[in-house]
């Protein structure tokens, strides 16, 4: 418990931590158009500035390709070695993360924003080893192009033709502290170009100057200037806007982007992410599954999945839904979520298909009310519709190639049994009646199997019954046109049918779904409610989420110094990385921006105070498909919604443990007041009768026997306060642990030198002890044991009047020696008889007797530690006895054999 | 006592404790010799040749037993420790050092000179050894014939229960360790079995006292040993 009390030092250390948050690095980006307009050169100019004016810089990475002009610029400054990376048997030079931590300089250098870490390096790009150089309080200098903006990426590459694959969120650079546009007009770019003093890579040459055509780069460098633009406006709105004493409320606007199943979901959601940009507006992109793109393939899935990704790194918050209609879907969203305008994906379909059904967005339209659609067209498909592997669902294991089997089976075996009952039936029934059975098996299989399985079940029914049955029989020609009619009618049912059917068991599923969903949250919820301790929590979230999710769940809890503790055992789980998703309060590991390559996702367990540890979870399917599943949107908020619900379970016996604390520390205060104000009475008492006393023998008046007595008094009362004191040093002895001192001893001797020791208390009681012949030797420490009976005799004469018996008497119970004190006196006060044992108790509240009612708990204290129990209770009236018991037990063991006398 | 004035030297840091045992020895006839510290007390013993060390095991400057310890070293003088109750374990060092019998404080007049008495007379010759009978309660040994009588009848004692019983005898009213008692009944090699010991001192009991449960002359000092209280 003591863990959780706060103290000072790791105060102090959280009010650092604060302010080490406060004390952010600034990130000033150099951001050019293209390659060879001189951001590094302006970089290294201004970081020789600030080196002049004294400030610490470190040069983390910079690429001089080779220039003499760069180079020189790089005099002076301190230079970070890299760290050096196995990758497929080379070793690749790397920015070294951890090494500039450690320097912590004032200002670091890092070229190229945009480039991909060697595999294998904490972050897989180098942006994120500069937010955490940031977050570290480390300012930062970097250079970048245009054509690395994620929003950009696609229009330069349609600009250019060629496509960049490493890429900058927007918000990164949105982020930054300072932008300073590098500008170089295109001539003159392309006299340094000629004249040799742009780096260009051997291999690529011939695309480079491909792409170094002055169309290309007036294009680009329109780009970035219309983006430094942006980003001047935005500051400049900013500014007003905090410089404004009554900002009007404006409505912030919401779009929301349908991602569609085809290839062009990147760029639509590209687009979204520039409109919403433009607009200042809040962004939402969702995927509607419907039962059709329920059927869809590995490939398409992962395509849609990983649109989904894009959109969360440029912004939007993304989520998955399940409907079948889907412009009502879309537009119930759009309400409930308020989005005010919608973007949609230009159909791609053909003109047939446009008669047969409208467009997407034309529906949307039609059905829209209150919210704008737009329609973002894109290039004709540049790929093809990829098909491949199972179809699955986004949301929920549906339809596996095991249930078609059996749907074609089925059809057949229905068609089979059907075409034999009818032989049965056919001569007592007209031949329309026995149509109608085979259209009741087919719509029968339909409502089981599903549409496809209706559809074969009908086409056999059809050659069965035409076969079978119409005239010619055993024939599949037909004579009567009339037939053509049952088959195109049976046909139709079927179809209908098992499209109905599908769509009913598709809504079923989907409830199902939602049900189970609830039902986990619900019942984690209900179980962690119940849990009064952390590992309980512990326990608790491990076992449904490992259920939940099919994966090897395991929990970190921070220790008193926040290192963090695994709960549990097994499992490839690392510690450190989750200790870093701790320290960071971010999740890592598989599926994240941090170490992506382990096995392990971590989540930290935020809750409202603080973080209060890490969830790790191993998704248990082998297939690169179960983790893909556990980070689809859906599965990734219910994780989210499971970690916040034992983040505050944990904070909230956290607190409970606190109160408890509290509530402990009360009561020792309690205590401490009741023994001091029970100490102070008790040695006052005596004190003040001594000196009472002596003062009287002092003045010399009181003379002969009236002397006598009253040094009588005077030494009675001194012993009082010794026992007072014998007993005080006692509890403090034994309170600070009992160190036994065992050996083998015979009862009857230490009650002869107890009795001994309270001779002069006992003088006007009569003691008796009935001890069996045949008691053996016990095990116990004799001091304490002794102390025991001392302080139940001196009991014994304290509360019985004088004259009274006092018996000590023992038995063999079970394997333990039962020893009871018991006295004919007045006995103990009604129901009070447990309380006796606690400190500071006394029979009687207040009472003239002395004594602090330390005794008991001292004997209680000593017969545990000796692994007995001890009990006082009233002798039974009815027995014809009357006074108060108190029977102790002590193990009997197995004493040593003795020589014989 | 004696014709002979009494010396005792009473180590102790503790001035009231000092005043009030030099009070009452005083009284008794007895000249008492104060030692502050353990050192002045080793100085003062040398030079004053006291019959009798009183010595109190908690001083400011040296460990109790250490000042027994370099006492022993020269001179065989009684020495009387004084120590706290509920550190057993001390006075049994203190008495295996070489002390002859403890009080523990707080302890009473009549207390103290009882235990000073039983030293001098041991020390001074006039101890039980060369006596022939000895007697407590109405239990009579005659030592010369070995036997033992209670209330008149004579008491059958095994070897061992008669040897111990003379060794209680022999230091009657003094303090005896197990391990004392052990070595001089049983030889050197039992020192460790302290079971036997309470075994043969409760049948000693049974046969001699009254009520053995509540012995009044074979008494046990819980923690540290037996004592016979005689005369």
């Amino acid at each position: 418990m003591s863990e959780y009390r706060p103290d000072p030092d790791q105060l102090l250390e959280e009010i650092q931590r604060d302010e080490a948050q406060a004390t952010r690095g600034r990130l000033k980006i150099f951001f050019g158009g293209c390659a060879g307009v001189g951001k590094t050169w302006a970089m290294l100019a201004a970081a020789q500035a600030k080196v002049r004016e004294g400030a610490v810089v470190v040069a983390g990475v910079v690429e001089t390709h080779g220039r003499a002009e760069t180079a020189a610029m790089l005099a002076g400054l301190q230079q970070l070695p890299p760290r050096h990376i196995e990758y497929r048997g080379k070793r690749l030079p790397e920015f070294d993360l951890d090494s500039a931590l450690l320097i912590k300089p004032a200002l670091m250098l890092i070229d190229e924003f945009a480039h991909s870490n060697v595999p294998g390096s904490r972050h897989p790009k180098r942006w994120q080893d500069v937010e955490e150089l940031l977050s570290a309080g480390i300012d930062v200098y970097t250079t970048l192009n245009v054509q690395h903006l994620e929003s950009l990426n696609d229009i330069v590459g349609q600009i250019t033709g060629i496509v960049v694959r490493e890429t900058v969120p927007d918000r990164v650079f949105d982020a930054a502290d300072e932008v300073t546009l590098v500008d170089l007009p295109p001539d003159e770019l392309l006299a340094r170009l000629q004249a040799g003093k742009v780096y260009l890579p051997q291999q690529a040459e011939r695309a480079t100057q491909h792409f170094f055509r002055k169309g290309n780069l007036l294009a680009l460098r329109e780009l970035a200037l219309r983006r430094t633009a942006d980003r001047v406006d935005a500051q400049m709105r900013a500014y007003r806007a905090d410089q404004s004493i009554r900002p009007v409320w404006q409505a912030r606007e919401r779009l929301l982007v349908c991602v569609g199943p085809g290839n062009c979901a990147e760029k639509l959601v590209r687009s979204g992410a520039r409109l919403a940009a433009s607009l200042h507006a809040d962004w939402l992109a969702i995927y509607v599954e419907t039962p059709a793109l329920q059927r869809q393939g590995e490939a398409e899935r992962a395509r849609t999945l990983k649109a989904l990704k894009l959109a969360q790194e440029l912004g939007a918050e993304t989520s998955v839904l399940a409907g079948v209609d889907l412009p009502a879907t879309l537009l119930a969203y759009a309400q409930s979520r308020n989005a005010s305008k919608l973007v949609v994906g230009k159909s791609q379909r053909g003109m047939l298909h446009r008669l047969w059904r409208q467009p997407l967005s034309e529906r949307l339209a039609h059905a829209a009310r209150d919210v704008d659609v737009y329609v973002v067209a894109h290039e004709l498909d540049d790929g093809k519709p990829a098909a491949t592997g199972p179809a699955r669902s986004m949301l929920f294991d549906t339809g596996t190639p095991r249930r078609k089997r059996y749907g074609i089976v089925a059809a057949l075996a229905a068609c089979g049994i059907t075409s034999l009952i009818a032989a049965g039936l056919v001569d007592m029934f007209d031949l329309a009646n026995v149509a109608m059975l085979y259209l009741l098996a087919v719509v029968l299989v339909a409502v089981r199997f599903g549409r496809r399985a209706g559809a074969l079940a009908a086409v056999t029914s059809v050659g069965a019954f035409d076969f079978f049955f119409v005239p010619p029989r055993m024939s599949l020609r037909v004579s009567d046109t009339q037939y053509l009619l049952t088959f195109v009618v049976m046909l139709a049912v079927a179809l209908i049918i098992g499209q109905l059917a599908a769509r009913l068991r598709f809504e079923a599923t989907v409830a199902t779904y939602r049900e189970r969903r609830t039902r986990a949250l619900y019942e984690l919820g209900r179980e962690l409610a119940g849990a009064l301790t952390a590992p309980q929590v512990v326990e608790i979230g491990a076992r449904q989420l490992a259920a939940l999710f099919q994966s090897d769940v395991q929990l970190f809890v921070p220790d008193s110094m926040d290192k963090l503790q695994a709960a549990g055992e097994g499992g490839a789980f690392d510690a450190g990385l989750a200790q870093w998703a701790f320290d960071h309060q971010q999740p890592a590991g598989l599926g994240t921006h941090t170490l992506p390559a382990s096995v392990a996702h971590y989540l930290p367990l935020r809750a409202p105070m603080r973080v209060r540890g890490v969830l790790a979870l191993i998704p248990r399917m082998a297939a690169a498909g179960a983790a893909q599943q556990i980070f689809q949107p859906e599965q990734q908020r219910l994780l989210e919604t499971c970690a916040s619900q034992i983040a505050l379970s944990l904070e909230r016996v956290h607190y409970v443990e606190v109160a408890q604390d509290a509530i402990v520390a009360m009561e020792a205060e309690r205590l401490r007041n009741g023994v001091l104000s029970a100490v102070s009475h008790d040695l006052r008492t005596p004190l003040t009768s001594l000196l009472g006393l002596a003062s009287l023998l002092e003045a010399g008046h009181v003379h002969g026997e009236q002397q006598q007595e009253l040094t009588t008094a005077i030494r009675q009362e001194a012993e009082r306060m010794n026992r007072l004191v014998i007993n005080l040093l006692d509890m403090a002895r034994l309170q600070s642990g009992v160190k036994l001192n065992k050996a083998w001893q015979l009862l009857d001797e230490v009650i002869g030198s107890a009795a001994r020791a309270v001779e002069s208390v006992l003088l006007r009681h009569v003691l008796k002890v009935a001890l069996p012949a045949d008691l053996p030797m016990l095990a116990f420490d004799a001091v304490l044991i002794e102390r025991v009976f001392v302080n139940l005799l001196e009991n014994a004469a304290k509360y019985t009047p004088p004259g009274s018996v006092v018996t000590i008497a023992a038995r063999h119970s079970g394997g333990m020696i039962e020893v009871t004190v018991s006295d004919d006196g007045p006995g103990l006060p009604a129901g009070r008889a447990e309380q006796l044992f606690a400190k500071f108790a006394r029979g009687e509240s207040e009472s003239a007797t002395p004594g602090v009612g330390l005794g008991l708990a001292i004997c209680r204290t000593i017969i545990e530690a000796h692994g007995g129990t001890i009990q006082a209770h009233n002798l039974a009236p009815d027995s014809g006895k009357h006074g108060a018991a108190f029977t102790f037990t002590l193990p009997a063991g197995n004493p040593p054999a003795l020589p014989e006398a | 006592m004696d014709n002979a004035p009494i010396n005792i030297v009473v180590i102790e840091d503790d001035k009231p404790i000092r005043r009030f045992l030099s009070t009452t020895l005083e009284a008794e006839g007895i000249h008492v010799h104060e030692a502050e510290t353990g050192k002045q007390g080793l100085v003062d013993v040398a030079t004053r040749k006291p019959d009798l060390i009183i010595l109190d095991l908690g001083l400011p400057d040296m460990d109790g037993v250490e000042v027994i310890r370099r006492l022993r070293e020269w001179c065989a003088l009684p020495i009387l420790v004084l120590s706290a109750r509920a550190q057993e374990s001390e006075k049994v060092a203190a008495l295996d050092a070489g002390a002859d019998d403890y009080l523990t404080k707080p302890f009473g007049v009549a207390e103290c000179l009882a235990r000073i008495r039983v030293l001098l007379r041991r020390h001074s010759g006039q101890g039980t050894a060369a006596q022939s009978e000895f007697a407590f309660g109405d239990v009579k040994i005659d030592l010369a014939a070995r036997m033992v009588f209670k209330a008149g009848e004579p008491v059958h004692l095994t070897p061992i229960e008669y040897r111990l019983l003379t060794t209680l005898i022999r230091h009657a009213g003094r303090v005896l360790t197990h391990r004392e008692l052990l070595r001089e009944v049983w030889g050197p090699s039992h020192s460790e079995s302290s079971q036997y010991l309470r075994v043969y001192m409760g049948h000693l009991r049974q046969k001699l006292e009254d009520e053995p449960a509540l012995p009044r002359f074979i008494v046990t000092e819980t923690g540290v040993g037996y004592r016979l209280l005689a005369g």
